[in-house]
């Protein structure tokens, strides 16, 4: 499973790199496929409350009123057919490429499970919505398909009369069966929605909506796909004759096919054993969990900064229970807590200047504490000129290989672990003359709001920020991800040029 | 001319995905029949005898049951499972025992399968036995039948309407 893993993502972050060459960093479609799978959703809903209006529900009439929306009023209702048709594979591709990237970036396992779980019935229901709404154009390619389907259906003989002999011949066909599917077609992807909002539960602040470039982009990319290739119909559904050529749509019916010409007990094996796997998958192996992060009462005034930066809702404000004159106190949900120390980093009392007590905070990583943090940072003994300290993310490159004798490099869970008092720490104390945080690329932090949080806190704009004091061109941030050791060389020999021309060098 | 590229690399990227959705939401063809033969399909529902016939009950027997549950007559449950047997121009392509559905196996047994044959004139021959019988036929048809490429022939069974039936 590791090696799979090691293997996907290495894929995925070379994918991510040459796109972040192409997009602004905000844009890259890999790292917004949650975001536009809520697009496309919308896109689908929009066009498909459209074609409804002209869509006639009848099982006789429905090839009719959708020939009239292709070709006659091709130019609206014939283009909100293919963005309909074209979202919805759309939706399929960033969907699985989104569980996919969950998957290689072991985002799935541990406290994330319940994510994972979440996620396999809003992909089955897709799969159902899309092959319900290919059944409602009532052609030859939704006849193979209404046949294939109850047919497999039929295999598992929990009905009791085969529900494939309703298109057994054209006098046995029930419009009962097409209403079915109508209903099917609106109610499931209602459902999806439904567990879609679960799926985003243990998640803070999730994104949604993609940045609006990317939308308008993937608007123009869907509306010349409409305009060049448009979605058709087959010949009018004949169940006299049986369909050969057919036209299929691999994205939803790739596997129709083998369910064609496979025995049932083979396909309905096949996957059942593929949902086990997707199911069992977050346990196999189980995370071996790093320890939550703990509330120091003594030190913990109830300021909600971690509860506002956690990016897993695993920390909730209570009332107080000490007695202090507090109002409220932060609380762990150990079942939540990814142990990714954001919340150190938010902790105004992670403040490394403190010397009359030890540096316990309100809220510290037990596996990797503050003081050890410092300690780790006060041990560096830098030599020449242009010494630097990088602070590393576990996640990001492999820091550890830049290291020599004007440049440390000290460890953390996530960079959003680091309080911006770390870094005017250094400089004043003149530990080193610049420093350099390094972590995840940009907007693929694993621990999803480490970059975000950060970034706001150098400039500034959110609590505790660092202070204006600290001479901010000797600070260098570098969001490269795991295959940027070079371009983590390449920021650290800058930003040491920049500290000899502005004489910040101690040398 | 850098940002210049990065428009370029954007159009090229999003002509990529549209082409890759486009493609793949309609090709390549399938082939899901080939277009010179015809099919004979073969799908029906029956309930056979019931494996111990009905008989009336003795007064000794009506008086042993619950009082509740006292009735003149008793009928076992099991239906017997029937055979079928399709012939084409001669060849056996189908022969088998349909076992009845049901838990207790009082459910009617099915039959769906399909045979793929060439277009053109066939002699298609069915039976089926329904009965307690070990040997014999209850419902026999035989019939010349002139298929059309990608002709679907369907063959229900309504033993009420004498039995199998071309559709």
């Amino acid at each position: 499973m590791q090696v799979l893993r090691s293997v996907l993502r290495s894929g995925f972050d070379a994918a991510e790199t040459v796109l972040a060459r192409v997009f602004p960093a905000a844009w890259n479609p890999l790292l917004n496929l949650g975001a536009l799978g809520f697009f496309f959703y919308w896109v689908i809903t929009a066009s498909g409350i459209y074609l409804y209006i002209f869509f006639d529900t009848g099982v006789h009439d429905a090839y009719t009123s959708i020939e009239y929306i292709t070709h006659e009023q091709w130019y609206l209702a014939g283009v909100m057919r293919s963005f309909h048709r074209y979202a919805s594979d759309a939706l399929v591709i960033v969907m699985l490429l989104h569980l996919v990237r969950e998957f290689a970036r072991d985002r799935y396992r541990g406290v994330r499970w319940f994510s994972w779980i979440s996620g396999i019935p809003v992909l089955i229901l897709v799969y159902l919505a899309g092959i319900s709404g290919y059944w409602l154009v009532w052609d030859e390619l939704a006849q193979y398909v209404a046949i294939v389907s109850t047919e497999w259906l039929d295999h598992l003989r929990i009905f009791g009369e085969s529900v494939a002999n309703n298109f057994l011949a054209p006098d046995t066909l029930d419009s009962r069966f097409f209403t079915l599917m109508i209903f099917m077609h609106i109610a499931v992807p209602l459902i999806a929605l439904g567990l879609l909002w679960l799926h985003l539960q243990r998640i803070s602040k999730p994104r949604i909506n993609p940045p609006r470039g990317l939308v308008v982009g993937v608007c123009l990319s869907l509306l010349a796909l409409a305009l060049v290739d448009p979605a058709v119909s087959h010949a009018p559904a004949d169940l006299a004759r049986v369909p050969a050529a057919l036209h299929l749509d691999w994205f939803y019916l790739g596997l129709y096919p083998l369910f064609d010409h496979w025995p049932g007990a083979v396909t309905w094996g096949a996957s059942l054993v593929l949902l086990v796997i997707l199911v069992a998958v977050p346990w196999l192996p189980p995370l071996r969990r790093a320890a939550v992060a703990r509330v120091d009462l003594d030190n913990c005034n109830g300021c909600a900064r971690c509860f506002n930066d956690c990016p897993y809702t695993a920390i909730t404000m209570v009332p107080r229970s000490d007695g202090t004159p507090f109002e409220q106190e932060a609380a762990v949900n150990p079942s939540l807590c990814v142990a990714c120390g954001i919340c150190v980093g938010a902790c105004p009392t992670a403040m490394p200047f403190r010397r009359l007590s030890a540096l316990v905070p309100g809220i510290d990583l037990p596996d990797r504490t503050a003081a050890e943090l410092r300690a780790q940072t006060e041990a560096a003994t830098l030599s020449g000129a242009g010494r630097v300290i990088v602070f590393a993310c576990n996640e990001g490159v492999a820091a550890a290989q830049v290291a020599d004798a004007q440049t440390a490099v000290v460890r953390l869970a996530c960079i959003g672990q680091l309080p911006p008092a770390f870094i005017d720490y250094v400089l004043s104390r003149g530990l080193a003359d610049g420093v350099v945080l390094t972590g995840c690329a940009e907007n693929t932090c694993q621990a999803r709001l480490g970059i975000r949080w950060t970034e706001q806190r150098l400039a500034g704009e959110r609590d505790p920020h660092l202070r204006a004091r600290v001479p901010r061109d000797r600070v260098e941030t570098c969001w490269a991800g795991r295959q940027g050791l070079a371009t983590l060389r390449r920021e650290i020999a800058a930003l040491r040029t920049r500290l000899e021309e502005t004489g910040d060098a101690a040398a | 001319m850098r940002r210049l590229s990065r428009y370029a690399g954007q159009l090229l990227f999003f002509a990529a995905a549209a082409l890759l959705t486009g493609f793949f939401a309609s090709r390549p063809v399938y082939q899901a029949f080939p277009a010179d033969s015809a099919l004979i399909k073969l799908s029906f529902s029956h309930g056979a005898v019931r494996k111990v016939e009905c008989h009336r009950l003795t007064s000794k027997e009506i008086a042993a049951l619950p009082p509740n549950e006292r009735r003149p007559n008793t009928c076992g449950r099991e239906r017997v499972p029937q055979r079928i047997q399709v012939t084409v121009d001669g060849k056996l392509v189908y022969d088998a025992e349909l076992p009845p559905t049901g838990l207790a196996g009082d459910g009617p047994a099915r039959a769906y399968r399909k045979f793929t044959v060439p277009a053109g004139r066939h002699k298609v021959e069915l039976r089926l036995r329904d009965n307690r019988a070990l040997t014999g036929f209850d419902y026999e048809t035989e019939r010349a039948v002139e298929l059309k490429p990608r002709q679907n022939l369907a063959i229900d069974f309504k033993a009420d309407r004498g039995g199998f039936i071309f559709r």
